[in-house]
């Protein structure tokens, strides 16, 4: 069953067109992977998707609900989570804090006032951040972790609020080869603990191929290809997006 | 009144005349600001030295046609140079510095121009010969009109035109253009960026001097030009979009219009309706009429951030022995020193209320005066006119800088970084600017004098112990809520607005409350400081008032939480002690003295301190 269909959506930004008349479905559980090359539109994509953008138009189904229109707090409540392609986390506040903080969030409304942050959801956070392997750094500030370690906080923020959807923009960039996949086989095994989807962009391609159930392919703002990894790689299409012709994927 | 055409007609001129100054001052700060993106406070001292420097060249010159203009546009010349000068030498040092500094910066320069100013002029009001040539009067429909305001009408379209030909027609116009959308793209260009900012500050304190040169015939001279110029250019600049010309010209035409009709129809309020106008552009337009939304911030308000711990236990025990000091220094220290006490505590709590939105909300506040101002005169007016006493007074005084805050946060929290800065500046200008001109009221400026306290509180020593108790639980109040998760929240949408969104975290609703706490602890330090005083003036709602708050953070450090009082302290001590021994030097030397400050220690006093420490 699909749990997000993402219908006809268009974007312009002054003349630019980022975004014209993208469709595409994402099912429960999958890993989809949206590439394409630099300025495809991809984060674009995501910024409409989780709300920080309103897009010109068509419409975002996520399990049922219309999502354009809601601003990037209500999709929140509507359980989709997001990591940025610049991890943004929050550099004055440790990492436990970080976590507690995103535990803390409800929405709408004020955070409470009456007691110290330290007295909410410490507990929790700490198993958050065991999830992804980074309780051991839990009271050293944020802004010291290394950049590996910082992509991981950032999915233990985006994990408190249980989401039904994760959003992740370029997870791996600026990674080695080894942390890649480690975070990658972190990434699937949450997904199949929490029954949560993730729509990923990515620049490597050895990362999309190896994890990504599906994938689909955005070029100039529109989606010229979709299917598994094999059918993608044969696509004359995509190859003449990324490469022009004459090369491949195999490299 | 009856209004005939010729009373319409005149009106219009004059407002015709008035947009085209306020558009040349306007159009300097704001290119100012489109390539250098820094708020020159400074603005209004060269419009100030434009027109002193005019007085005096157009004395000296033979009183001809050629003397005349020629003392104008030699004193903008010239002017121009000495901004070239002050932004190389002080300027230059600090572009990558957060930009409070920066405008610390400007305020110190500002301090420097008045005081040589009145070493060069004196103090007595100057009064400029008239335009040779241009003395006579129009007759228009039974109205006469002075033949100058024509000159000065036609000044702003020229201007105009003449900044479009060099925008869009000149090599250096292109730079500058360029600049303003992207500032890394000059690098790209192959410009010497150096030379470029020189260009573009001589350009726009040219355009201010040259204003105020062309004013000296219709207006009186006088050490209040530079501050009382400000407001107005302020509010042109943010109505008009900041780094826009073309928008300064239309804000300036409406503002201008909007002030010679508003004064016909309610002469006391031109500046609420004003102030109305400029409401109402920033709901619907929040970067002004043809400004841009900020790009990604370039900077933070800080270098560095680190986590906010409660105190260690040498920490607390030191503050807890500062505590115990201050409870018993009134049965040490005499009636004068508890009189000291009182003012830094009133001045820790005021920038403390300012640390709350701006150190931890990071929301770049310089019109704090506002609330502080509002204060004062809500204590004064409610003892005054409704005899109330004392507390109660002191309650109404927090309440009105609540209120006034929940408006003007209002539009605030839609606005970050610069804007911001400018849009509060723009509303504290505001009530400065009532308090003088409702006189009926305020009592203009003398202010409202004669305040007496409570019997419980007259004392000395007993209105030292309320203002200590006051403080003591406010500061306390601002600790709690930064320990707090709405505290947290605020530092949050401090390093990242996108990402607490995304989190589900209501942005604007916690700064807006915070701006509210904030300006309601603002208020009850104006409204201490005036039980104190036995007075509200206009002083205090004035820019200086502002940038008060913002020393003292700087000087105890922004990152720190106790860096307020630290910082009151010790600006306190500077400030008494360079005006008991310097006399009128005393704007010099602290002019100075911020300058070398903010150049030497961007961190600030506590904040050199932790960082040392946290090595
Ligand atoms: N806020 C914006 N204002 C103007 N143009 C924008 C904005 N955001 C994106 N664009 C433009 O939209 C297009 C798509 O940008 P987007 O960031 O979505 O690409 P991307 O696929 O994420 O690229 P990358 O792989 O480099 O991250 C680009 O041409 C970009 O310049
Ligand atoms: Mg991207």
């Amino acid at each position: 069953m699909s749990l997000l269909q993402v219908r006809n959506i268009s974007k312009t930004f002054g003349g630019v067109q980022a975004l014209r008349g993208v469709n595409f479905s994402l099912d429960e559980g999958q890993l989809l992977a949206l590439i394409g090359p630099n300025g495809a539109g991809k984060s674009t994509c995501f910024n409409v998707l989780n709300g920080q953008l309103r897009p010109d138009s068509g419409n975002i189904i996520l399990a049922g609900r219309e999502l354009v229109g809601l601003n990037a707090r209500q999709i929140w409540q509507h359980g989709v989570g997001r990591t940025f392609q610049v991890a943004a986390v929050y550099g004055s506040m440790t990492v436990v804090e970080n976590v507690q903080l995103a535990l803390l969030s409800k929405g709408r409304g004020l955070l409470p006032v009456r007691r110290s942050t330290s007295h909410y959801f410490r507990s929790e956070a700490l198993n958050l951040l065991e999830g992804v392997g980074m309780h051991i750094q839990a009271d050293r500030p944020a802004s010291i972790l290394a950049y590996g370690d910082v992509k991981r906080l950032e999915i233990a923020m985006a994990l408190a609020n249980k989401p039904k959807l994760l959003l992740m923009d370029e997870p791996t960039a600026g990674m080695a080869p080894k942390e890649r996949h480690e975070l990658m086989q972190l990434t699937c095994n949450l997904v199949k603990q929490r029954g949560m989807s993730v729509l990923f962009t990515e620049h490597s391609m050895d990362v999309v191929f190896s994890y990504a159930d599906r994938l689909i392919v955005l070029s100039g703002g529109t989606i010229i290809a979709a299917g598994d990894a094999q059918s993608i790689r044969n696509d004359p299409a995509v190859q003449e997006a990324y490469f022009g012709t004459g090369k491949t994927f195999e490299i | 009144m009856s209004l005939g055409i010729g009373d319409v007609l005149v009106q219009l001129l004059n407002g015709l005349s008035y947009s085209s100054f306020l558009f040349l001052v306007a159009a300097g700060l704001s290119v100012i600001f489109g390539v250098t993106r820094i708020i020159n406070l400074a603005h209004g001292s060269f419009y100030m030295l434009g027109a002193y420097l005019a007085v005096s060249l157009t004395t000296l010159f033979p009183p001809t046609v050629i003397g005349f203009w020629g003392g104008i546009v030699c004193a903008a010349l010239v002017i121009g140079l000495v901004g070239v000068l002050v932004e190389t030498l002080v300027l230059r040092r600090i572009y990558e510095a957060p930009e409070l500094v920066q405008l610390l910066a400007t305020f110190g320069i500002l301090l420097v121009i008045q005081n040589v100013t009145l070493k060069i002029w004196g103090t007595e009001e100057l009064f400029a010969p008239r335009a040779p040539g241009l003395t006579g009067s129009l007759r228009l429909f039974g109205r006469s009109f002075p033949e100058y305001h024509l000159v000065l009408i036609l000044m702003g379209p020229v201007v105009l035109g003449l900044l479009w030909l060099l925008s869009y027609r000149t090599r250096w116009g292109v730079l500058i253009r360029a600049a303003t959308q992207d500032r890394d793209m000059v690098g790209a260009l192959g410009v010497n960026d150096r030379v470029l900012f020189q260009v573009v500050f001589f350009l726009g304190t040219m355009l201010a001097a040259f204003a105020g040169a062309l004013r000296i015939p219709v207006d009186t001279i006088n050490l209040q030009m530079d501050l009382s110029v400000l407001t107005e250019t302020f509010v042109v600049v943010v109505v008009g979009g900041m780094g826009s010309v073309l928008g300064a010209y239309l804000a300036a035409l409406l503002i201008g219009l909007l002030h010679a009709f508003g004064i016909m129809i309610f002469p006391k309020i031109t500046l609420v309706l004003m102030s109305l106008v400029m409401a109402v552009v920033l709901v619907f337009r929040p970067y002004g009429l043809l400004g841009k939304p900020e790009g990604a911030a370039r900077k933070g308000i800080l270098a560095i951030e680190l986590p906010i711990k409660p105190g260690s236990l040498s920490f607390n025990v030191f503050w807890l022995g500062v505590l115990v000091v201050l409870l018993v220094a009134p049965m040490v220290v005499g009636s004068y020193l508890q009189t000291v006490l009182i003012e830094i505590l009133i001045l820790a709590l005021y920038a403390a209320s300012l640390h709350f939105v701006l150190g931890i909300g990071g929301l770049p506040s310089l019109g704090h005066a506002a609330y502080f101002g509002l204060g004062a005169y809500a204590v004064a007016l409610a003892t005054s006119l409704l005899g109330v006493p004392t507390l109660t007074s002191l309650t109404i005084a927090a309440f009105a800088a609540v209120v006034a805050a929940a408006i003007f946060g209002w539009f605030c929290i839609r606005l970050s970084g610069i804007y911001l800065a400018m849009l509060t500046l723009a509303f504290a200008q505001i009530m400065w600017s009532i308090a003088l001109q409702w006189v009926d009221l305020t009592g203009g400026d003398n202010g409202i004098l004669g305040l007496y306290r409570s019997p419980a509180f007259a004392s000395i020593t007993a209105y030292y112990y309320l203002v200590l108790s006051i403080c003591f639980i406010a500061v306390l109040i601002m600790r709690h809520l930064v320990f707090a998760p709405f505290g947290y929240a605020l530092r949050a949408a401090r390093d990242s607005v996108l990402r607490t969104e995304a989190l589900g975290i209501d942005v604007r609703l916690h700064r807006w409350i915070a701006l509210i706490i904030s300006g309601g602890f603002g208020g009850l330090a104006g409204g201490l400081q005036a039980l104190q005083k036995g007075g509200a003036f206009p002083d205090g709602l004035s820019v200086s008032q502002s940038i008060d708050a913002l020393v003292v953070i700087l000087i105890g450090g922004v990152q720190t939480l106790v860096g307020p009082i630290v910082g009151a302290a010790a600006y306190f001590g500077v400030k008494t002690e360079i005006m008991r021994y310097l006399g009128d030097s005393w704007q010099l030397v602290l002019g100075l003295t911020i300058i070398l400050l903010v150049v030497l220690f961007p961190q600030g006093i506590a904040g050199f301190v932790k960082q040392r420490a946290a090595r």
